[in-house]
């Protein structure tokens, strides 16, 4: 490596990088004099610089225009690229860090509950506006699923590590109305006036609030276990495995645990409250999860050879 | 949450496509000719049922009784067709054959059906003829195109009859819906209402005027579509048999 960088110094060997629309095919820009050892990133942004309004995040960069796009890491002399690279530029429109979803994403599902907590006017008939349920159980949900959000919003400042840096916004705009939508849609329900408490009374609650708890524990527990696991960056060197907690020998039986009790939650959360939408809102949120844990677990068999057979993709022994 | 599972699950449709593109088996071709024959044929008894019975009773008031019972079956039989696309069969988007299918049985049963009053409204006329010119064309079309003898009048039927029977049916489908408002409000027809053990409302009445509002984006989107394939279909001068 060091004789190559003596060598490129001493015969000022440089790449040419031309890049060309991957619809129009016309040339966008051409690069003279790109050092071999610049990444995809470094020549985004010189890109970046002819073409002021597409950001890095914005860019992708293929080498073929129907394939896939070039990682920012990727380094250029070791792409299969001649003296002159040629690369296929695509706009992916404007972009926003995952922070940021994930922060409108769930903050706008908290907020939006808690305004029909508070009863806030207009929702509910004039009467009722900011008085609060006699039943103790309409607390305590407003408690767990402002708990659930405010946890989610700590896991994505602080553990989350994301594979990409950003996401589409016609796609913010799409999982927000989901999750305000559907936060809407229960709590109106479970704050009503005309609410009925559950069927069983305080031991159905007790219960469905202890799995609860159990549940967004294992949650939390999956999520740092894998981050931890992801310390090298974004290539895994091996299969997230069970370590010392408990809560995470649900690896033994499952690919992605975290969506487990993600799904383990909401049902509680459902037998809590008994409350229809809720269910309606957990098989959503189980059929989305199941879609992407079987891709999950159908790349981790591809990846790994040796890769557990008596393991599930989100429900042990079954799915 | 992350979306990584994505390409993973593209991977598979891959395969489904390709063999979409190779076409239906024998016996899938054979399956499919059966079908569109005998939709054909229902939906032309429900024509001559129209017919007969305008002639018999000399106006066209209250035809949709003599018609009732064939209606149900053959549209409600049209479900097949998301299965056939499901399993891969015929090359259309198992979402957009759910969303027509449904909508047409939605309109079959859950309004004209559950609201007696609407029955007798001549909005009813409207898209039962609709309808019945447009499948009898459609069923005709999809037969021909299987067993490769397109004649261009079936094909130049399919999409040119749309231009007005499209809109027809919307106006009989909009105003039938409409029509049946008040009855289902005063009898809160497929309605629940809080308090209930399982914390659950759902009003009917709102829904339909949900769904009325729908035929507002949608409608234009659906008819200008099918005014492009028109224009890239009736364009060719070759046999090109794309199934709709």
């Amino acid at each position: 490596m060091l004789l190559q960088r003596k060598w490129s110094t001493i015969r000022n060997y440089f790449n040419k990088v031309e890049v060309l629309d991957a619809k129009t095919k016309e040339q966008l820009c051409f690069l003279d004099k790109v050092d071999p050892h610049s990444t995809i990133g470094d020549i985004k942004s010189l890109f970046y610089k002819s073409y002021p309004q597409w950001y890095p995040a914005r860019q992708a960069l293929r080498l073929d225009p129907k394939g896939k796009s070039l990682r920012d890491e990727e380094v250029l002399q070791n792409l299969p690229v001649g003296t002159t690279a040629t690369m296929y530029f695509e706009d992916l429109g404007p972009q926003l860090g995952w922070t940021t979803v994930f922060f409108a994403e769930y903050m706008g599902a908290l907020l939006t509950y808690l305004l029909f907590f508070f009863r806030v006017p207009y929702i509910y008939s004039h009467t009722q506006a900011f008085t609060s349920s006699p039943h103790s159980v309409v607390t305590l949900a407003c408690v767990c699923h402002t708990f659930h959000y405010m946890k989610r919003l700590m896991e994505t400042i602080f553990v989350h590590r994301f594979s990409h840096g950003t996401m589409p916004l016609r796609a913010i705009v799409k999982n927000c109305a989901y999750y305000w939508g559907f936060s809407a849609w229960l709590a109106y329900y479970i704050n009503h006036p005309l609410y009925t408490p559950p069927s069983y009374g305080e031991l159905q609650v007790k219960y469905a609030l202890f799995t609860f708890a159990m549940c967004e524990m294992g949650n939390l527990s999956i999520h740092m276990s894998l981050s931890n696991h992801r310390v090298d960056g974004f290539r895994l060197r091996r299969f997230p495995m069970p370590t010392k907690n408990p809560f995470t020998w649900l690896f033994f039986f499952v690919s992605c645990p975290n969506y487990t009790y993600e799904v383990g939650a909401w049902v509680s959360f459902t037998v809590m409250t008994q409350c229809l939408p809720v269910a309606i809102y957990t098989l959503f949120g189980f059929i989305q999860m199941t879609i992407w844990a079987k891709g999950k677990h159908k790349a981790y068999i591809r990846e790994f050879k040796d890769y557990p057979s008596v393991r599930m993709a989100i429900i042990p022994l079954i799915l | 949450m992350s979306a990584a599972a994505q390409g993973t699950s593209k991977a598979g449709h891959g395969d489904v496509a390709s063999r979409k593109k190779k076409g239906p088996g024998a016996l899938a071709t054979a399956y499919l000719v059966i079908y569109n024959v005998v939709m054909t044929a229902g939906w032309l008894v429900i024509a001559v049922g129209l017919v007969r019975a305008y002639l018999a009773r000399g106006s066209y008031h209250g035809l949709y009784y003599s018609i009732e019972k064939p209606l149900k079956f053959f549209q409600t039989g049209a479900l097949l067709e998301i299965l056939h696309c499901a399993v891969g069969i015929v090359p259309s988007s198992v979402v957009l054959t759910g969303f027509q299918v449904m909508s047409r049985v939605f309109l079959t049963w859950a309004v004209t059906h559950s609201v007696r009053e609407v029955q007798s409204e001549d909005s009813v006329l409207l898209f039962v003829t609709a309808w019945t010119v447009t499948e009898i064309i459609r069923y005709s079309f999809y037969t021909f195109s299987l067993l490769n003898h397109l004649p261009y009048l079936i094909k130049w039927a399919r999409y040119t009859f749309f231009i007005v029977l499209y809109p027809m049916g919307v106006s009989g489908e909009l105003l039938t819906i409409y029509a049946a408002l008040p009855y289902v409000q005063k009898t809160g027809l497929y309605s629940v209402t809080l308090p209930n053990k399982y914390n659950f409302s759902f009003d009917y009445y709102a829904f339909l005027i949900l769904v009325m509002i729908s035929y507002i984006p949608l409608f234009p989107q659906l008819y200008f579509h099918m005014i492009r394939q028109r224009k890239k279909v009736l364009g060719h001068t070759e046999d090109y048999s794309k199934v709709e």
